[in-house]
C-alpha cells in the first residue's frame, strides 16, 4: 500500500484507480485459476466415474468398486454435528470477545491467544486427541458423534475469531444509538448487530464447512473408517475425505475412484455453501433493511460512478 | 465508549442471560485450548523426562530409533514453510475480497466467492496430489527432485489462500459505511478509497486473518508431507527438502512404539510453544493498538 | 446465529430420519445358511492402514455369513493396533510388520504376504542393480545414473519414514544402518512413493510388489527392479524365492475372544484367498 502524497487531481486519481483496478482483478483472477488447475485436474479424473449408482450405492472391493452412499450420510452427520456443537460457542464467544468494554482485560487477551494457538494444533494431534477424550474417556467410541464434536473443536477457533471481527468492526454509532434508545442489549444484538454481520458471518461459516468437509487425520481416529450407513450417532462412519485419503493412499488402483470421491466433496461443498451460506447474506441483508441495504446500495452505485 | 457498554449490557434479563451464555461459550472455549494442551503436555511428558528437553534441542539430527532426537531442522522447516506461505498468499487473498468488495460486478463477485468456498473446501489430500503429480516435475526442472521448500511453500500458500479472502472478505465487509461515504466525498477514486481509507479501517482484523491463516499453514500436515520431501535436514536452497514438525507426527505416528509415540508428541508441543510465543510477544507489546 | 441454526435443524432432522431408516443389510437366506454355525457379537479390529482395506472386504464376507456378528475396522497404524489390542480396546489388531521383541506378549496370525521390490522410473534404462549398487546409492557413495551405466542423471533417492515396515524390511536385507541413509525425499505411504519415482525420471524407490504391480499396469511410469536376479513379481513372493517381504498379520492377546478366533481362522482360510489376491497381496499358506 505505498502511500502517495495526496494528489486529488481527477485525472491522476483516475488513471491510479485503473492500474489499481487491473492489478486486484488480475490478483483475483488467477486466484480463481489456481483453483482451476487444482480443482480441474481432479474433475477431469474423476467425473467421468459419477454416475447415481455411485451415489447412492455402497462401496466394494475397498472402494474401487461400487459407490460412496453410506459415506455420504456419515459426512452430512458428521458436518451436522460439528457445525451444531461450534456455531453456538463461536458466535457467543465471539459476542463476548467483540465487547468493547472488555477487550484488553488478561482473560479477554488470554482468550484470544489461546484460540490462535488452537489453530495452529496439527489435525492429526486432533484426532489423537478426540480419541482419547471422546471416544475413550467419555466412551463414545469410534463414532459420528464424536468425530463431529472433535471437528467442532477444531472449528471453534476459525469461527470465533472471524465473528469476533465481523462484530467488532461495526460502528460505534449504531451501539450508542442504540443506547439513546433504550434498546437492550438483545434486542440490539437481535434486531442490529447480527443481521448487519451477517454476510461476514457467513464467510465464518463457509470456512467452518469448507474446514470441515476437507478434514481426514482429525476423523480418522474419531469417527473413523466403517463404511456402513450408521444407524446411530454412536455407530462408527467413514467420511468421504477419510475416503479420498485411503483410496489415495492405501488401495493400490483406488487413484481414480479418489478423484471421483473428491468431485463430490466439492460438489457438496458447492451445494452447502451456495445453498446455507448465501441464503444467510440474503437474509441478513433483508432483516437489516433499514440501515444496511440503502447504504450498500448508495456505496455500490457511488463507487461504481466513479470508472 | 466504555460506560455506555455497560449501561446497555445490564439492562433486562435478556441481556444477562446472553451475557451468561456469552461467558460460559467464552469459557468453553477456554478450557478446550487448555485440554488440548494438557493432553499433548501428558503425552509428550515420558521424552520430556527421558531424553529430556536438552536434546530436542542439542541433537543435530533426527533418528528416534536410533537415539538422535534433534528437533530444531523442523522447527525451522515449520516456521519457513509457514512465512513463506502467508508472504505468497496474503497479497492476493487481500487483493482478492478487495475486488470481490469494491470491483467486482455482483454476479461475478457471487461465483468468486463460491470459488474461494470450493477452495476452502478442498481436501488436503487433493492438494497435495495435485502439488505432487503436476507442480513437483515442473520445480524438479530447477533441480532436486521437485519434493522440496519450495514446493511445500506454493501448495501452503494455495491452502492458506482461501482462509485469508474470506476472512479479509469479512474485515471489508464490516468497515463503516459512514467511512466510504466520506472517502468518496473527498473525491477519493476507487483505489483511493480502498489503500486510504478501508484497508486502514480494516487493519487489525486484516492481521487477525492473515495470523489464522499462518496458524493454519502452521498445522497443516497431510499436503506437506506429501510435496516437502520430509527429510529432518536444514534446507540449505529452496530446492531442498525439509520435514515440518507436523508432518514428523503424521510420517511416524502410525507406526510408532510407546516411547517414540511419546518424543513425536514433543514434536506438537514445541509447535503450539512456536505458535504461542511470537502472538503472546506481539500482543504484549502492542496491548492498546488493537481498537478496530 | 439463528438462521443458520434454523436452517440446519430441518438438515440435521433429515438426516436422522434417513439414517435411521436404512434397510436390512443381509438378505434371509444367507441368514438360514449359516444357522448352523451361529456366532454373534461385535468384533473391532484396528491398526495399519495398509492392511485395513483388505480386511474390510473379509469382514464383509464374514458379517453376510453371520447376521448376528458386526464387525467395525478402525486404522491409525500397526503401532496403534497393537496398542489398542493391548489395552482392551481393539479385540483384533492389524500390522504390516512381524511382532517385535518387546511384544511377544501378543500373538500374531499372518494373513498375508507383501514382497518389497525396487522401482524407478519407467524411462530409466537400467536393468538392474546388484546389492553393492544399491547400498552405495542409499547411503549417498553413487550420486549419478552414469556412474552405473545410464544416462548422466541425479539420482533422487526415495526413502521411507523410520518405523515403517517396508523400510526395516529393506534395512535388514541390504544391511544398512537407518543412519547412514542420505535421502532425498522420504516418503509414508507406497502410493506415495510410486507417485514421486514416477515423477522424477532420476528417482529410485522401494514399495509393496502388489501396489507397485497394480499402479504400473494401471499407467504409472515405474518399473520394478529385479532382485538378486529375481523378477519382482507377485508369483515370485507366492513361491518364496523373493528375497525381500514382509508379513500382513491379525494379532490378538493370549486370550482372544471365540468370536475372534473364529475372525482369524475365516480371514486365513482359503475362502478368501480371492480377496487378498484382489488386493494385491499374496494369501498365505499355512
Amino acid at each position: 500500500m505505498a502511500e502517495r502524497r495526496s494528489n486529488f487531481g481527477r485525472s491522476n486519481s483516475r488513471r491510479v484507480d485503473r492500474v489499481a483496478g487491473v492489478i486486484v482483478s488480475v490478483a483475483a483472477l488467477s486466484i480463481v485459476a489456481l483453483l482451476g488447475w487444482v480443482v480441474v485436474a481432479t474433475l477431469r479424473a474423476g467425473l467421468g466415474e459419477i454416475d447415481l449408482p455411485f451415489l447412492t450405492t455402497a462401496p466394494t472391493r475397498a472402494g474401487r468398486g461400487g459407490g460412496i452412499g453410506p459415506l455420504i450420510v456419515s459426512t452430512l452427520l458428521v458436518l451436522a454435528i460439528a457445525m451444531l456443537a461450534a456455531t453456538p460457542i463461536a458466535l457467543l464467544a465471539a459476542i463476548r470477545l467483540a465487547e468493547r468494554s472488555r477487550q484488553d482485560r488478561p482473560g479477554a487477551v488470554v482468550a484470544r491467544s489461546g484460540l490462535i494457538v488452537l489453530a495452529a494444533v496439527p489435525s492429526i494431534v486432533f484426532g489423537l486427541f478426540g480419541n482419547a477424550l471422546f471416544c475413550q474417556a467419555l466412551g463414545m467410541g469410534y463414532s459420528i458423534l464424536a468425530g463431529g464434536l472433535t471437528l467442532g473443536c477444531m472449528i471453534l477457533p476459525f469461527m470465533t475469531v472471524t465473528a469476533e471481527r465481523a462484530l467488532r468492526d461495526l460502528p460505534d454509532d449504531w451501539r450508542l444509538g442504540a443506547a439513546a434508545l433504550g434498546i437492550g442489549r438483545l434486542s440490539y444484538l437481535w434486531r442490529i448487530e447480527l443481521p448487519a454481520a451477517a454476510p461476514a458471518l457467513g464467510s465464518a461459516l463457509a470456512l467452518g464447512i469448507g474446514r470441515s468437509l476437507a478434514e481426514t487425520a482429525a476423523l480418522l481416529f474419531t469417527s473413523g473408517y466403517v463404511m456402513r450407513v450408521p444407524t446411530s450417532l454412536f455407530d462408527s462412519g467413514r467420511t468421504l475425505s477419510v475416503h479420498v485419503y485411503d483410496l489415495a493412499m492405501n488401495v493400490p488402483g483406488g487413484a481414480s475412484r479418489a478423484s471421483a470421491t473428491a468431485c463430490v466433496l466439492i460438489g457438496l461443498m458447492v451445494l452447502i455453501d451456495g445453498t446455507v451460506v448465501a441464503s444467510l447474506a440474503r437474509i441478513g441483508a433483508g432483516r437489516s433493511a433499514p440501515i444496511r441495504r440503502d447504504a450498500s446500495r448508495d456505496r455500490a452505485s457511488r463507487i461504481g460512478d466513479r470508472s | 465508549m466504555t460506560w455506555f457498554g455497560k449501561r446497555i449490557s445490564f439492562r433486562r434479563l435478556a441481556d444477562r442471560a446472553i451475557e451468561f451464555a456469552s461467558t460460559l461459550a467464552a469459557l468453553t472455549a477456554a478450557a478446550i485450548v487448555l485440554l488440548i494442551l494438557a493432553f499433548i503436555t501428558i503425552e509428550a511428558w515420558p521424552a520430556l523426562r527421558d531424553p529430556g528437553p536438552a536434546r530436542f534441542v542439542t541433537d543435530r539430527t533426527w533418528f528416534p530409533l536410533s537415539g538422535q532426537f534433534g528437533l530444531l531442522p523442523m522447527l525451522t522447516a515449520s516456521v519457513l514453510t509457514t512465512i513463506g506461505a502467508v508472504l505468497l498468499a496474503a497479497p492476493p487473498g487481500i487483493a482478492s475480497a478487495l475486488w470481490v468488495r469494491y470491483w467486482a460486478p455482483p454476479s461475478l463477485a457471487w461465483f468468486h466467492r463460491r470459488a474461494i468456498a470450493i477452495l476452502a473446501g478442498t481436501p488436503s489430500v487433493v492438494f497435495g496430489q495435485w502439488g505432487l503429480v503436476v507442480l513437483a516435475p515442473l520445480i524438479a526442472a530447477w533441480g532436486g527432485s521437485g519434493q522440496s521448500l519450495l514446493t511445500a511453500v506454493i501448495v501452503l500458500a494455495l491452502m492458506t489462500l482461501p482462509t485469508i479472502a474470506l476472512a479479509s472478505d469479512a474485515a471489508l465487509g464490516s468497515i463503516d459505511d459512514e467511512l466510504v461515504r466520506g472517502g468518496a466525498a473527498l473525491g477519493l477514486g476507487r483505489w483511493g478509497i480502498a489503500s486510504r481509507v478501508v484497508l486502514p479501517a480494516a487493519r487489525s482484523s486484516l492481521l487477525a486473518g492473515i495470523l489464522l491463516a499462518a496458524a493454519r499453514a502452521v498445522g497443516e500436515t497431510m499436503a506437506v508431507l506429501m510435496v516437502a520431501g520430509n527429510v529432518p535436514n536444514f534446507p540449505e536452497s529452496l530446492l531442498a527438502p525439509v520435514r515440518t514438525l507436523t508432518a514428523n507426527m503424521a510420517l511416524e505416528m502410525g507406526y510408532a512404539s510407546a516411547s517414540h509415540r511419546s518424543i513425536l508428541f514433543v514434536s506438537g508441543l514445541l509447535l503450539m510453544v512456536a505458535v504461542a510465543i511470537p502472538y503472546l510477544l506481539a500482543t504484549i507489546a502492542r496491548p492498546r493498538s488493537d481498537h478496530g | 446465529m439463528t438462521s443458520p441454526l434454523r436452517s440446519f435443524l430441518p438438515l440435521a432432522l433429515m438426516l436422522a430420519a434417513l439414517a435411521g431408516c436404512r434397510p436390512p443389510a443381509e438378505s434371509a437366506g444367507e441368514a438360514e445358511r449359516s444357522a448352523a454355525n451361529r456366532l454373534e457379537g461385535r468384533l473391532l479390529l484396528s491398526g495399519s492402514s495398509t492392511v485395513a482395506p483388505l480386511v474390510s472386504e473379509i469382514a464383509a464376507r464374514f458379517e453376510a455369513m453371520h447376521p448376528g456378528v458386526r464387525i467395525d475396522i478402525q486404522t491409525g497404524g500397526s503401532g496403534k493396533g497393537i496398542a489398542d489390542v493391548r489395552a482392551a480396546q481393539a479385540d483384533i489388531g492389524m500390522t504390516s510388520r512381524p511382532l517385535k521383541e518387546d511384544e511377544q506378549d501378543l500373538v500374531a496370525h499372518r494373513l498375508a504376504t507383501d514382497g518389497v521390490a525396487l522401482i524407478v522410473q519407467a524411462s530409466n534404462p537400467i536393468p538392474e542393480l546388484t546389492r553393492q549398487q544399491v547400498i552405495d546409492i542409499y547411503t549417498g557413495a553413487i550420486d549419478d545414473w552414469s556412474r552405473l551405466g545410464g544416462a548422466a542423471l541425479p539420482i533422487q533417492v526415495v526413502h521411507k519414514a523410520e518405523g515403517r515396515a517396508t523400510l526395516e524390511v529393506f534395512l535388514a536385507h541390504f544391511e544398512i544402518d537407518n543412519t547412514a541413509i542420505r535421502p532425498d525425499v522420504i516418503v509414508g505411504e507406497n502410493a506415495q512413493a510410486i507417485l514421486a519415482v514416477a515423477g522424477s525420471p532420476g528417482a529410485i524407490g522401494y514399495v509393496s510388489i502388489g501396489s507397485a504391480e497394480t499402479e504400473a499396469r494401471l499407467g504409472a511410469a515405474i518399473r520394478l527392479l529385479p532382485l538378486d536376479g529375481i523378477p519382482a513379481t507377485s508369483d515370485e513372493v507366492a513361491a518364496e524365492r523373493f528375497p525381500m517381504s514382509r508379513s500382513l498379520n491379525l494379532v490378538v492377546t493370549s486370550e482372544p475372544s471365540p468370536l475372534a478366533l473364529a475372525f482369524i481362522d475365516y480371514a486365513r482360510s482359503e475362502a478368501v484367498h480371492d480377496l487378498v489376491r484382489e488386493a494385491y497381496f499374496v494369501p498365505s499358506t499355512r
